[in-house]
C-alpha cells in the first residue's frame, strides 16, 4: 500500500436542520486502495461522500486531498481535486454518444474542434486499453445496456484526470456476471494507482473487492478495518450496533387454493417492448412466491397487471376464479388485492409525501365511505392504529410522510396494505432501504399474513432474502420467466444463472 | 475570496415559525418600497398614506375595491382549484371572457323574464360556457397528454377575439351609430346591490367557503391533491386520473365563468371583448400568495384590489407617473414572494467568511 492519503477528512460534522447527518467522522483513503463505506441507510455515507463531490459544504471539520487541504466549494472545484464520482443514477445525456459524453464540460482539455475531438478519442481509447475496458466510442447512450452506460460513466470521470474515484452503490442495477467484470476493472484501476471509494451495503462485495473498510453508524464513523481481518458478522455488528441473528424464519403453512393463476400475458410497455413475454405461474394462498431479476427484467409490469394499471396484451389472470383482465384498478383493489410497490424513490408511488400520515392511510379505502364528504376523522382513527401495530415512529399522524425515515415510511405503506385485511399481497422492494433490525420486522410481518393464509408475491433484490423467506422463486430475465425453483433448494448461483437469462450478460 | 453561501433545504419549519417569516417579509416589503420611493424623491409616508385613503377614505372608494376584488377572489378560487392539481390553467381570461360570453347570450335571447329567473340561466350558462372553455384543455391533457399551460394560453386569444368579432359584427348594437358596442342588457339581467355593492360580493363569500370545503373536505378535494402531488400514486390507489382532471377542471373553469357573468351584468352591463381585464392572470399571483388556500385568497384578494386602486389613486392626488405605482405593486410583490424561498431554504454565509469578520 502506498503511503501518500489521496483522501483525509477529519472531525467532519454535518447537519441539515436538527438532524445531525455526519458527527465528527473522520475517513481516510490511500492511493492505490478501494475503501468500501459500509453502513445501513441514513447513516451517512451519501451525505459524506457528496461533501467530497462539492454538493454539501461540512459545517465543520477538515478536508484533505493528496496531502494538501481543500476547500471543495462546488462540484466544479471537485473535480478540479480530481475527485470523481458515479451516482448510482447515471448521469449520461442518452441522445449523445459515448465520446460526447466523455468529453462533457472539458472539451478545451483535448482542444476544440475535429483535432480536439479525434484526440481525445486516442486518448480515451488508450485510458480503455489499458483497464481492458471495450468501449465503443461512437454508440448512442440509449442503445447501451446497463453494463456499458456503467463503462461510460468511468471512463468520464478518468477522462477529466480524477485519480478519486467515489462510486456509489455500483452493483445495484448489474447481474452478477457485470459485478464480476466491474470488480475486474476497479481492480485494474487500483493498479494504476487510483484511489477508490466504494458505497455499498452488500456485504458479500464488501468482502470481495475492498481493501479496507470504513463502517459508519448513525452518523459516526465507527471503525476503520482491514477486509483481511475482519468478516461479515462482525461488520453487521458494527453496522447495527448489536448482534443480529441472521436467519429469516421460512413458516410451513397449509397451503390452500390456487389464488391467482397468470395464463400467458403478454404486456407491452408504453415504448412498445414487450415487458412480459408468455408469463404464466401459479400462486396459492398461503404461500410467498419471490420474483427474483435484475432491475427492469419485468417486475413492475408484472405488478402492474395484477392491480389492472397496465393492460395485458394477451393472456388471462385468474384471481380466485375471477379474471381481472378488463376490470378496472378500483375494482381490484375491492376484491382484496393489495398491492405495496416500492420504487426506488419509495414515496412515488405507494404514497404521497407531502400528505400527512392520516391522508395517507385512506389511500385505497376513501372510496368506501359513504356519499361525496371525506371523513378524515376515520382516517385518522385507522392512522393512529397503525402507528401503534406496526411501531411507526413519527411525531404526530399529521405529519408529511417524507418527513419520516425510511423503515417508518415503509411500515406506513406495508401498514396501510396490511391493514385491509387482503387475500393477495404484492409487495415490491420493501426492505429497500431499511436498516436490518426494520428488515426483519417487515419479513415477519409478511410471514405472519402468510400463516393467515395470504398469497404473497415478493419483488425483491437480495437473493439471500429471497431465498431464505420464499417457498418458491420465480426468476425472470427480460420479461421472460426464466425458471422457478424451489427456494429451499436453491443456490445463488442457480438464481444468478437465471437472471443472466441463461447466458453471460452484456457487460461488454 | 470566492462568496458561495451554502443553501439547504429547510426541515421542520413550524407553522408558527412560518407566519413569523411571512410577516417579516410583509413587513420589509413596506419598508423596501419606502426606500424606492425615497429614491424617486416621494416621501413613502405619504404615499402609502393616499393608498389607504384611495382605496378605503370614502364610501364610494370602498364600493369601488370591493368592486374590483369581487372578481379577482373568484377568478383565484377557480386557478386555485385548478392549481391544487398542478394543472397550470393560464386560460382564466379566456374562461372569464366566454363566461360572460353565455351570460350574455341568455341576456339577449330572454331579457323579458323575471329578475331571479333570468340572472340564475345567466349564472348557469355563465358556469357552463366557463367550464367548457376549460375542459377541451383538459380533455386533451387527460387522453393524450398535451401541455395545459401553452393550450390554456392560447385560448384566451381565441375566445377574446371571437367576443371581439361578435362587438364588430353580429352583434353591435345598431343604435350605437357605427360605435363598436354591444347592446345593454335589460334591467331583469342586472344584479341587484346589496349594501351598496353588487350582490357578487355574497357570492364570492360563498364561493370561497366553497372552494375550501370542496379542496378539503371532499372526496373529490382529496383525489385531485393526491393527482396533483403524485400522478403515480393516484394511479396505484385506483383513482380514474383522466376523469379528475375534467371534474377539476370543469369547476376551474365554471368558477372563472361566473366572473365573467358578474361582470357583465353587474359592472358593464353589456359584453365587452375586455371584459377580463387582466383577472385571470392576476388571479394566478393572488392564487400563490394565499398558498393555494381559499380563505387565505379571499384576504389576499382584498388587500390586492386595495393596492391595485390606491395605485391609480396616487397617480391623481399625488401626480405620480402611473410606473411608480407599477413600482409599488412590484416591489411588494417581490418581498412576499421571495419570503418563500427563505421559507423553503435555509442560507448560511460559509463558515470562513465568518471567521474572519
Amino acid at each position: 500500500m502506498e503511503n501518500s492519503a489521496a483522501i483525509r477528512m477529519e472531525n467532519i460534522t454535518k447537519s441539515f436542520g436538527s438532524v445531525v447527518a455526519n458527527d465528527a467522522v473522520s475517513f481516510s483513503v490511500n492511493f492505490g486502495e478501494i475503501h468500501a463505506l459500509l453502513g445501513e441507510n441514513g447513516a451517512g455515507k451519501s451525505t459524506l461522500m457528496n461533501m467530497l463531490s462539492g454538493i454539501y459544504r461540512p459545517d465543520s471539520g477538515s478536508i484533505w486531498i493528496d496531502g494538501k487541504p481543500a476547500n471543495i466549494t462546488s462540484p466544479g472545484a471537485s473535480i478540479r481535486y480530481s475527485i470523481g464520482m458515479i451516482h448510482q443514477h447515471f448521469k449520461l445525456v442518452d441522445v449523445m454518444s459515448a465520446l460526447d459524453n466523455v468529453r462533457m464540460g472539458i472539451g478545451r482539455h483535448s482542444g476544440k474542434g475535429r483535432t480536439g475531438r479525434k484526440k481525445a478519442a486516442v486518448e480515451i481509447g488508450k485510458k480503455a486499453e489499458s483497464l481492458g475496458l471495450d468501449v465503443n466510442l461512437s454508440k448512442k447512450v440509449y442503445e447501451m445496456s446497463v453494463g456499458e452506460k456503467q463503462t461510460t460513466e468511468i471512463m468520464k470521470v478518468l477522462h477529466r484526470g480524477s485519480r478519486i474515484v467515489i462510486m456509489d452503490e455500483p452493483t445495484a442495477v448489474l447481474t452478477p456476471s457485470e459485478i464480476r467484470k466491474l470488480f475486474d476493472i476497479m481492480r485494474r484501476m487500483k493498479e494504476q494507482g487510483c484511489a477508490i471509494v466504494i458505497i455499498t451495503h452488500k456485504l458479500g462485495e464488501v468482502m470481495e473487492i475492498s481493501d479496507r473498510i470504513t463502517v459508519l453508524r448513525d452518523g459516526r464513523s465507527i471503525d476503520t478495518v482491514v477486509t483481511r481481518e475482519t468478516g461479515i458478522p462482525s461488520l453487521i455488528e458494527m453496522m447495527v450496533g448489536r448482534r443480529i441473528d441472521l436467519k429469516i424464519e421460512r413458516p410451513a403453512t397449509k397451503q390452500g387454493e390456487v389464488l391467482l393463476d397468470f395464463d400467458a400475458v403478454t404486456v407491452v410497455g408504453p415504448d412498445r417492448k414487450v415487458a412480459l413475454n408468455d408469463v404464466s405461474f401459479k400462486l396459492r394462498e398461503g404461500e410467498i412466491l419471490g420474483v427474483a431479476g435484475v432491475a427492469g427484467s419485468g417486475q413492475k409490469e408484472l405488478c402492474e397487471a395484477i392491480s389492472g394499471l397496465t393492460n395485458a396484451e394477451k393472456g388471462r389472470i385468474f384471481f380466485a376464479g375471477e379474471n381481472l383482465i378488463g376490470k378496472k384498478p378500483s375494482e381490484i383493489i375491492s376484491l382484496g388485492v393489495r398491492m405495496g410497490f416500492i420504487p426506488e424513490d419509495r414515496l412515488g408511488m405507494g404514497l404521497v409525501g407531502t400528505m400527512d400520515l392520516v391522508g395517507n392511510v385512506m389511500l385505497k379505502d376513501y372510496r368506501d365511505q359513504k356519499g361525496i364528504m371525506l371523513r378524515r376523522d376515520l382516517g385518522a382513527e385507522k392512522a393512529r392504529s397503525i402507528v401503534e401495530k406496526f411501531e411507526v415512529l413519527t411525531p404526530s399522524i399529521y405529519t408529511p410522510v417524507a418527513k419520516l425515515s425510511g423503515g417508518n415510511i415503509q411500515k406506513v405503506l406495508l401498514g396501510r396494505e396490511i391493514d385491509s385485511d387482503p387475500r393477495l399481497l404484492v409487495t415490491a422492494y420493501p426492505v429497500r432501504g431499511l436498516d436490518i433490525g426494520a428488515s426483519f420486522k417487515i419479513y415477519d410481518l409478511l410471514n405472519e399474513q402468510k400463516k393467515k393464509g395470504v398469497g404473497i408475491i415478493f419483488v425483491g433484490e437480495d437473493l439471500d432474502v429471497l431465498i431464505e423467506i420464499s417457498d418458491r422463486i420465480m426468476v425472470m430475465s427480460g420479461g421472460v420467466v426464466t425458471g422457478t425453483i424451489d427456494a429451499s433448494l436453491a443456490s445463488k448461483e442457480e438464481v444468478g444463472f437465471l437472471m443472466a437469462g441463461g447466458d453471460s450478460g452484456g457487460f461488454d | 475570496m470566492k462568496f458561495t453561501p451554502a443553501i439547504t433545504q429547510r426541515t421542520g419549519l413550524s407553522t408558527r415559525q412560518s407566519v413569523t417569516y411571512r410577516a417579516i417579509a410583509i413587513l420589509l416589503s413596506v419598508v423596501g418600497t419606502g426606500l424606492v420611493l425615497m429614491l424617486f424623491g416621494l416621501n413613502p409616508v405619504r404615499v402609502f398614506g393616499a393608498i389607504i385613503e384611495g382605496s378605503m377614505g370614502t364610501p364610494i372608494r370602498i364600493h369601488q375595491m370591493i368592486n374590483s376584488a369581487i372578481p379577482l377572489v373568484i377568478s383565484t378560487l377557480g386557478i386555485i382549484v385548478a392549481f391544487k392539481m398542478k394543472f397550470w390553467n393560464i386560460g382564466g381570461e379566456g374562461q372569464i371572457v366566454m363566461g360572460a360570453f353565455g351570460a350574455a347570450f341568455v341576456a339577449y335571447r330572454l331579457p323579458d323574464l323575471p329578475q331571479p329567473l333570468l340572472l340564475l340561466l345567466m349564472a348557469v350558462a355563465a358556469a357552463a360556457a366557463g367550464a367548457l372553455w376549460a375542459l377541451i384543455p383538459a380533455a386533451f391533457k387527460a387522453k393524450m397528454g398535451t401541455n395545459e399551460t401553452i393550450f390554456t394560453l392560447m385560448m384566451n386569444y381565441i375566445a377574446i377575439l371571437f367576443v371581439t368579432f361578435l362587438q364588430y359584427g353580429p352583434w353591435k348594437d345598431p343604435a350605437r351609430a357605427g360605435f363598436p358596442r354591444m347592446p345593454d342588457f335589460s334591467p331583469n339581467a342586472v344584479l341587484p346591490n346589496l349594501f351598496g355593492n353588487n350582490i357578487g360580493w355574497v357570492i364570492a363569500m360563498i364561493l370561497t367557503a366553497f372552494v375550501y370545503v370542496f379542496l378539503s373536505r371532499t372526496k373529490k378535494g382529496y383525489e385531485i391533491t393526491v393527482v396533483g402531488e403524485s400522478p403515480e400514486t393516484a394511479r396505484y390507489a385506483g383513482m380514474n386520473i383522466p376523469a379528475i382532471i375534467i371534474v377539476a377542471m370543469a369547476v376551474s373553469g365554471g368558477l372563472c365563468g361566473l366572473v365573467g357573468m358578474i361582470q357583465a351584468s353587474a359592472i358593464e352591463k353589456t359584453l365587452t371583448a375586455t371584459i377580463s381585464a387582466g383577472y385571470g392572470f392576476t388571479a394566478i399571483i393572488t392564487a400563490w400568495l394565499a398558498r393555494l388556500n381559499a380563505i387565505v385568497a379571499l384576504f389576499v384578494c382584498v388587500v390586492f384590489a386595495m393596492l391595485v386602486q390606491g395605485a391609480a389613486f396616487i397617480q391623481l392626488s399625488l401626480g405620480v407617473p402611473a410606473a411608480v405605482a407599477g413600482v409599488v405593486q412590484g416591489t411588494i410583490l417581490l418581498f412576499i414572494l421571495g419570503s418563500e424561498f427563505f421559507i423553503q431554504f435555509k442560507v448560511r454565509l460559509p463558515e470562513r467568511r465568518r471567521r474572519t469578520v
